[in-house]
């Protein structure tokens, strides 16, 4: 390498060094250590004792672990569809050129910029059984006993898939960016064929931006396990019989509440590979439904 | 090359500043030495012990501390002192030692304590060993807590009971519990309001009508909750590496928990419950005039005087299951603590400050304007008379019960009483009889506890030669 090289090379470590000394410290290190500490017993303050597989051993006999698990891919089985298909169909409904239409995707997009915790207080008050607006609306509609939303564990999950959709705001947005970039040639051409509205959106519309249907369903996988904070803000962590104890809320009662950092650690090297799983599994399955324009 | 020198030293005197911005905060200030105390009371508790503290600063010129109220004060410790930088002074509670201790996170005071002749004859034998774990003291009592019944004298009389005699037997507080509770129900087309007592078996047990009013709430005991098995003689723990979440006391407790579901409905209670703040917010349902009867320790004035200013109350010992307590009241009592967290900067100027709030006319004042009592041994003439809670004397006695007991000594004592709290939603779901949830909270509790232990027997001898370090501090 040459000195002016060397030079430039220096001068552009130098300046990118906050970011590597942060990414380092707190990125970096911290992962690695948790590789570590996931085959110890460490309360964070003392030193860590070494425990090989039993940590991990645990996690199998661990009912409250597979409690949480199964409460996770449950919630996830509601909410991602609903989320995915609704998103979808907010877009296509604000793709429409309609009057006010910049107003209609104003609205929509707001809630995604509430705080999660603002956002998780308003939607305590709309599900409570006896106040809440949602029963009050039902029982208007003759409903005699509407759901406890939040006290009865059959409906916890279920009231936070509810919640989910408050925030799908961002979603649209990046469905509508691609419902834009669909040719509009293909859409003319089908419709000089005669086809409907709905074949239009099946054969056309659907496969066109299959790509970020697709995207959106990994990133949604990748985020639905690492659910936590409407779940945390609203049911106080685990809700009624540990119904809403969901995967990252157990990591977190483990690290931060009970201090076990080796078997929270465990705990959060599975979620990884779980994700890694369900994501090449998704890839697999989306493989005959993905459609690039490269293509 | 000068000016990209400077610039240089500059951004270095930058990065500097930042860093000590990270600090723990000024160590001396006018040459009086700083000592930071982190204390989780808020609002009167809080102000209460800054007047404390005021004092203290006054009293001398070599020492000035800092107090400062922190939510979740257990957890940022833990967090505070892992890290090197905890604050000097602590202010947990008494369950927070043996797990805080054995994690490491405590100075042991006996050395000084020992030098500054301060010892277990000045304090409730009670109080005292809830300082104290594995052969240490760990922190020194400010004000301790027990609970009693707390009782709506007009709430008494609409339901045509004596307002000055609140229930002496489990049997009769059961009663007037139900004789306290109101319901509206639909009788030939219209809603009527009538007391629990007054419907019809059938009525009873169809469920179908709205609790506007109870005569007491298993499940409104706040911090509580976990003690309900006090008052039925149920045991927690053997004190041998044995949890006993299923023995037949803590059977006999939920097997009640169960009943009240039962009795009421478990929707019933869902949508009564609902709705209602949190412990001590002015919106639980005791302030607000539709529980007639709560356990309730001696701050609950303060509350009355705060949030519901109109009601009338009176306080009694909760009564115990029939046999339980061998004739002395049943209480459920703890003690906030002062404790110095490990690595804290001026350990020997925050071990005089605990020590001043040891002292009889200071512990007084704290407890006084805290509505609370002391955990002193003596009590001064005319403490009770000139206290501001009428009740205190009951408190006090309460507190000296032979029958009063703390939730177990035990390190795990948080995860315990977290699954003790699922068992109650599970009984009061009616989805587990008492019995199987409960086996379950033991085989857990004792899984988790036999991993505290094993971790034990591997650092405890290296922790205890630790602790020793500091007995000629």
């Amino acid at each position: 390498m040459k000195t002016g090289e060397a030079r430039r090379t220096a001068l552009g470590l130098a300046f990118t060094s906050p970011w590597i000394v942060g990414f380092a410290a707190f990125t970096l290190f911290p992962v690695c250590a948790s590789v570590y500490y996931s085959f110890c017993d460490y309360d964070v303050l003392s030193r860590p004792v070494w425990v090989g597989l039993l940590n991990y051993q645990d996690m199998v006999t661990d009912r409250v672990f597979w409690q949480s698990v199964s409460n996770t891919l449950v919630f996830n089985l509601m909410a991602l569809p609903i989320g995915l298909v609704s998103a979808l169909a907010l877009a296509l409904l604000l793709n429409e050129p309609v009057r006010l239409r910049g107003v209609f995707r104003a609205v929509y997009y707001l809630p995604s910029l509430v705080p999660a915790v603002a956002g998780a207080m308003v939607w305590l008050w709309i599900l409570n059984s006896r106040l809440g607006l949602l029963n009050q609306a039902l029982e208007a509609l003759g409903v005699s006993s509407p759901p406890q939303w939040l006290t009865d564990p059959a409906w916890t999950k279920p009231s936070l898939a509810l919640v989910s959709l408050w925030g799908c705001g961002n979603t649209v947005v990046i469905y509508l960016a691609a419902l834009q970039g669909v040719p509009r040639s293909l859409l003319e051409a089908a419709m000089i064929d005669g086809a409907s509205p709905w074949k239009r959106l099946v054969h056309v519309t659907l496969p066109a931006i299959s790509p970020v249907i697709y995207f959106n369903l990994l990133i949604g996988i990748i985020g639905g396990l690492q659910v936590f904070s409407a779940a945390f803000v609203m049911m106080g962590g685990a809700g009624p019989e540990r119904s809403v104890l969901f995967y990252a809320i157990y990591i977190y009662q483990n690290a931060f509440e009970y201090r076990h950092m080796g078997y929270a650690s465990a705990m959060a090297w599975m979620l990884c590979l779980l994700i890694m799983a369900l994501t090449w599994v998704a890839s697999r399955l989306a493989r005959g439904f993905v459609h690039y324009p490269s293509e | 090359m000068h000016a990209a020198r400077c610039r240089w030293s500059a951004l270095a005197a930058l990065a500097l500043a930042v860093l000590a911005g990270c600090g723990p905060g000024p160590s001396s200030t006018g040459g009086r030495v700083v000592v930071s105390y982190w204390e989780k009371w808020s609002g009167f508790e809080a102000d209460a012990m800054q007047a404390v503290v005021d004092d203290f600063n006054r009293s001398q010129g070599r020492i000035e501390v800092r107090m400062l109220s922190v939510s979740g004060v257990d957890t940022k410790l833990l967090l505070a002192a892992s890290s090197g930088h905890p604050p000097d002074v602590a202010g947990l509670w008494s369950e927070n030692i043996p797990d805080f201790s054995e994690k490491g996170a405590l100075t042991p005071l006996d050395g000084g304590l020992a030098k500054a002749g301060i010892g277990a004859e000045r304090y409730v034998p009670f109080f005292w060993e809830l300082c104290r774990h594995r052969g240490f003291t760990w922190g020194l009592p400010t004000t301790p807590g027990c609970v009693a019944l707390f009782y709506n004298k007009k709430l008494f009389r609409a339901a045509g009971l004596d307002p000055e005699r609140p229930p002496r037997t489990f049997a009769e507080f059961e009663e007037m519990s139900r004789r306290l509770t109101i319901v509206d129900i639909e009788r030939g087309g219209r809603m009527a309001r009538v007391s629990f007592s007054e419907l019809t078996p059938a009525e009873r047990l169809g469920r179908h009508y709205t609790l506007v009013q109870v005569g007491h709430l298993p499940q409104d005991a706040g911090m509580f909750l976990s003690g309900w098995g006090c008052w039925f003689g149920a045991r927690y723990y053997d004190g041998d590496r044995k949890v006993v979440a299923d023995d037949a006391g803590q059977v006999a407790t939920y097997d009640w928990l169960r009943e009240t579901a039962q009795t009421y409905g478990v929707d019933n209670l869902r949508n009564f419950i609902e709705g209602f703040g949190v412990a001590q917010s002015g919106q639980t349902p005791f302030l607000g005039g539709t529980e007639a009867m709560v356990v309730q320790g001696p701050w609950m004035p303060n509350f009355i005087a705060k949030y519901a200013p109109g009601l009338e109350w009176g306080a009694a010992a909760c009564p115990a299951a029939e046999g339980v307590g061998g004739g002395s009241p049943v209480t459920l009592a703890q003690c906030d603590v002062v404790a110095i967290p490990r690595g804290a900067s001026h350990p020997k100027e925050a071990f005089e400050f605990i020590c001043y709030l040891q002292r009889q006319e200071v512990a007084e004042k704290l407890a006084r304007a805290q509505q609370k009592f002391t955990a002193l041994r003596s009590v001064s003439p005319g403490f009770i008379e000139h206290h501001p809670n009428p009740a205190i004397g009951l408190f006090l006695a309460l507190s000296r019960s032979p029958a009063a007991r703390s939730v177990p000594r035990l390190s795990i004592w948080h995860e315990y009483d977290a699954e003790l709290a699922v068992a109650r939603e599970r009984v009061l779901s009616l989805r587990f009889s008492s019995a199987d949830a409960l086996r379950e909270v033991q085989e857990r509790v004792q899984w988790r506890l036999d991993r505290v232990m094993r971790r034990w027997d591997v650092v405890g001898a290296e922790r205890v030669a630790e602790w020793r370090a500091y007995e000629d501090w």
